[in-house]
């Protein structure tokens, strides 16, 4: 679905991305994890086009994504931090979201519905908490049934509820077919959503492989531990 | 790229600081006109506000606009649209608003008080730098990162264009006035929005004392026909350039 | 002077006896040189509709010729065409057209000469070199005729009405346009002219030389080279008069070149290049004038003395005034400048602080032309600003002390 080469990112003198490489395909749930400043969050923006780079290529279902935006109709995204018009309510932004995408596909308006963000469409968007702003986020990532989703910290500020809510979605997104790129500190999160982890450190793919394989290579039941102990071993070497 | 514009209109609209701007322009011009008997008198006073107050309005306006919306610039850059349709979009949004804006809050009053050719002559040019000084200040948001910065550039900006620009003129012309200039003058008047919004009025204005031998020269260029397409072109060139520049520094823009 | 031609006048009626001939295609009297020869003293000849040639006749006798229905004494450009010798001549009617046009004899439509009491009346020339050419002459009234230029547009045409050696000439209502000068005068005294326009006169409307103690009002000048010249002239008075639409450069309304003793009082000055320009006047009184919308409304030259400018209105006007050095002994006083913007704290209509009407910006033009391109530029603004709190370049002597608040209204 998604096929990075050697992507470099310069911001300034700091180098972000150093060559990443790196494969995603349909019906997977992949999860980037690394320490804060490793590049993550670039990745991503870089594969959605908002951050372009300096030297590499990106291609989407076998296109280029350089100067093309029309890829984007099979993206959904779910910022960090969503910010929105400050001014807008919430019914006049997802129906400003929906004119302005004019999507083929049915809409998935489940996560809205579950979440009962309707009943708060008059509020404008700078009067929403925190938590709610990310209810927002994340269901506008599935309401236009993209083939591909990229939720960066998902579940941060989402309460345990509306978590399980949101996990729930991704594993069904992942059962029809759908590919998911998440970023995450939370192993145990990780574990229970993801099929692999690709970990960056300081801009480069210090591995990629799925869950199964490191609980093997590690011997370790826990996902956390399996980590640490080939960070320790590469360390050591 | 309409359906952008238009969802920035509402947004301005709701922001109430361009109908607080609308007033301002037009309690200035009613008053001018309602406490000044002498109807030339009102309109030269216009023309400075046409030419200072308006570009400075219109490029801080925008600038500060542009830092505000950067969320939803974000957002809509996520989404399957062109950067330059939403570049574009975002312009055409607060052009049709400022345009507007100065319409009314000047446009009515010159239209009720002075419809005289120098009256529209006048309108013409405010619209037209309203235009420019909005593609400019694009151009200085787009280039700048930091909203202080972008704020602060947007007023060397305007300061340079209003002040700056014609002391140098002034210097030039003392350094080199044994000199045929008359060309020289022109092409120098084409490099500021100002200048040739402030020409294209004094044409009508001041058009006894440009009679005499050097005015004769302007009156001679900016009269003809090509001096009309030369000064529209100009004109036109101003709105679409810095514009053009921000559209290609945006397609590159990390956000 | 009226008084003086009154009693000719008079004395001429004393001789109405009057018989009448009539010129037409079908009368026993059919060209006009032949009326001419059987005309009698103080008879009458009507002329009635129809072209007559007439080239270079002269009247000798004291008679009176009418024209019904606008007779055309033409002179198909061989000569001059009508020339009065005579006392108490009337004309009344004619059309006269087509004279000779040359660069060695000023070729005039109809000429007086040495002659007193003449009236010409309702008289249009067409298509003359001079049109109407008075010399060595007193008392004569032109009044309600009109001349329109030979070469109209171009610049080798003679003036409309003019004045050589003369005394006591009443210039009345009468419509000049292509000429030279529209009106001009030479050592020309005691001349009245009143209600005349002058307009698209390629040099000026009305040009005094050497002419002394005459009054002109009432007239409008629109579109000439330069509206009125007045030289080496004293007491000329100017009333009531309409200066418009010159332009171009070298352009005035009104222009006074060595004049002395002159009164300008309740005229306009409205869209001229330069209102009123003054180089060595002395002693002149200018009052109650409107410079309205004029490149420069005045340029007084540094050579002027002892002149007086009170309660004229300036407004609109790109530049009020200039000037070419330090200005002395000339009094500015209670006049309005719509660019003033002192205050009246003690409520006498008179603004407290004096008024320069002399910009740096003004100055800075007479220096280098082009920078007539920075007008109304706000750097323009801010030096101009500048110049007023501490001023150094401006004449410190040109000022006006008391100006006014508010315009003055007259009409």
């Amino acid at each position: 679905m998604i096929e990075i080469q050697k992507i470099e990112k310069q911001f300034g003198n700091l180098s972000v991305l150093k060559g990443v490489d790196a494969s995603f395909n349909a019906g997977n749930v992949v999860s980037i994890i690394g320490p804060n400043g490793s590049g993550k969050t670039t990745l991503i923006k870089c594969i959605l086009g908002m951050v372009v780079p300096d030297n590499g290529s990106i291609q989407f279902a076998g296109k280029n994504i350089l100067n093309d935006y029309s890829y984007r109709q099979q993206l959904g995204y779910m910022p960090q931090i969503g910010r929105y018009p400050e001014n807008m309510k919430m019914g006049q932004l997802f129906a400003m979201m929906k004119d302005l995408r004019k999507s083929a596909h049915v809409l998935d308006e489940e996560l809205i519905n579950e979440y009962q963000l309707m009943a708060m469409q008059d509020k404008p968007m700078r009067t929403l908490s925190g938590g709610t702003t990310q209810k927002v986020s994340a269901a506008l990532a599935f309401l236009f049934n993209p083939k591909v989703l990229i939720l960066d910290e998902p579940t941060a500020g989402l309460d345990p509820l509306a978590a399980e809510i949101l996990k729930a979605k991704i594993t069904k997104a992942k059962e029809e077919g759908k590919l998911i790129i998440i970023t995450s500190h939370i192993m145990s999160e990780v574990e229970e959503i993801a099929d692999s982890i690709m970990y960056l450190y300081e801009g480069k793919v210090n591995f990629y492989k799925t869950i199964t394989s490191l609980k093997q290579e590690t011997g370790e039941e826990k996902l956390g531990k399996a980590i640490a102990k080939i960070m320790k071993s590469q360390s050591h070497a | 790229m309409l359906k952008i514009a238009k969802y920035v209109i509402y947004d301005i609209l709701r922001s109430k600081v361009l109908i607080a701007y609308t007033l301002f322009l037009l309690v200035i011009s009613f008053s001018l006109f309602a406490l000044e008997t002498d109807g030339a008198k009102s309109i030269v006073s216009l023309l400075s506000i046409v030419l200072i107050i308006v570009p400075l309005i219109s490029i801080i306006f925008t600038t500060t606009y542009f830092y505000n919306s950067y969320e939803f610039i974000e957002l809509l850059v996520a989404q399957p649209l062109a950067r330059n349709t939403i570049l574009l979009g975002e312009f055409l949004g607060v052009a049709l608003s400022m345009a507007a804006t100065f319409f009314i809050g000047i446009g009515i009053p010159v239209l009720i008080y002075a419809s005289s050719s120098t009256g529209m002559i006048l309108l013409l040019a405010g619209i037209v730098l309203t235009l420019s000084f909005i593609s400019i200040a694009f151009f200085a948001s787009v280039a700048m990162r930091d909203k202080a910065k972008g704020i602060g550039l947007s007023l060397l900006l305007w300061f340079y264009f209003s002040v700056i620009y014609d002391a140098i003129v002034l210097a030039f012309l003392f350094s080199f006035s044994d000199y045929p200039l008359d060309r020289a003058v022109i092409a120098l008047a084409s490099l500021n929005p100002i200048d040739m919004a402030r020409l294209m009025v004094l044409m009508k204005l001041d058009i006894s004392a440009l009679m005499g031998f050097t005015g004769a020269v302007y009156k001679q260029f900016f009269g003809s026909s090509f001096g009309l397409f030369y000064t529209i072109g100009i004109m036109l060139f101003w709105i679409t350039l810095p514009l053009l520049a921000s559209v290609r520094i945006f397609k590159k823009k990390n956000l | 002077m009226k008084l003086r031609c009154l009693f000719y006048t008079l004395f001429f009626s004393l001789f109405c006896k009057a018989t009448t001939v009539t010129l037409c295609k079908d009368c026993p009297v059919q060209n006009f040189k032949q009326a001419l020869q059987v005309i009698k003293p103080y008879d009458t000849l009507v002329i009635k509709k129809g072209t007559y040639t007439c080239i270079n006749e002269t009247i000798y006798k004291p008679i009176t010729i009418i024209g019904e229905s606008l007779p055309v004494l033409d002179g198909k450009q061989m000569d001059e065409i009508l020339v009065v010798m005579s006392n108490d001549v009337h004309l009344f009617g004619l059309a006269i057209a087509n004279s000779k046009c040359g660069s060695m004899k000023d070729y005039a439509g109809l000429r007086v000469f040495k002659a007193r009491n003449v009236i010409i009346e309702n008289c249009q020339l067409t298509n003359t070199f001079f049109g109407i050419y008075l010399s060595d002459s007193k008392c004569i009234t032109v009044k309600n005729c009109s001349g329109k230029g030979a070469h109209y547009g171009k610049s080798d045409t003679g003036n409309g009405i003019h004045l050589w050696k003369c005394d006591s000439i009443s210039i009345t209502g009468n419509h000049l346009e292509g000429h030279r000068d529209g009106i001009y005068l030479e050592f020309a005294k005691h001349c009245t002219i009143e209600s005349n326009l002058c307009e698209r006169n390629f040099r000026y409307g009305l040009h005094f030389m050497f002419s002394d103690n005459d009054t002109y009002s009432n007239n409008t000048f629109t579109g000439n080279g330069t509206g009125v010249a007045v030289m080496y002239s004293k007491g000329v008075h100017m009333f009531n008069n309409k200066f418009l639409n010159n332009w171009g450069d070298a352009a005035y309304g009104l222009l006074l070149k060595d004049m002395s003793n002159g009164i300008i009082k309740n005229n306009i000055f409205q869209n001229n290049t330069i209102g009123v320009t003054m180089e060595g006047g002395t002693n002149m009184r200018f009052e109650k004038n409107d410079f309205v919308q004029n490149g420069y409304g005045l340029k007084v030259m540094a050579n002027c003395r002892l002149d007086t400018f009170v309660l004229n209105n300036f407004s609109g006007n790109t530049f009020d005034a200039s000037t070419n050095g330090e200005l002395k002994e000339n009094l500015f006083e209670k006049n309005y400048w719509d660019k003033y913007e002192g205050y009246d704290l003690n409520h006498d209509a008179i603004g407290d602080i004096p008024y320069r009407p002399v910009s740096l910006y003004s100055v800075l033009v007479d220096q280098m032309p082009y920078a007539i391109m920075l007008m109304r530029s706000f750097t323009i603004d801010l030096l101009n600003k500048a110049e007023k709190n501490i001023p150094s370049i401006v004449p410190e002597t040109f000022i006006d002390n008391k100006p006014i608040m508010k315009m003055i209204k007259r009409r």
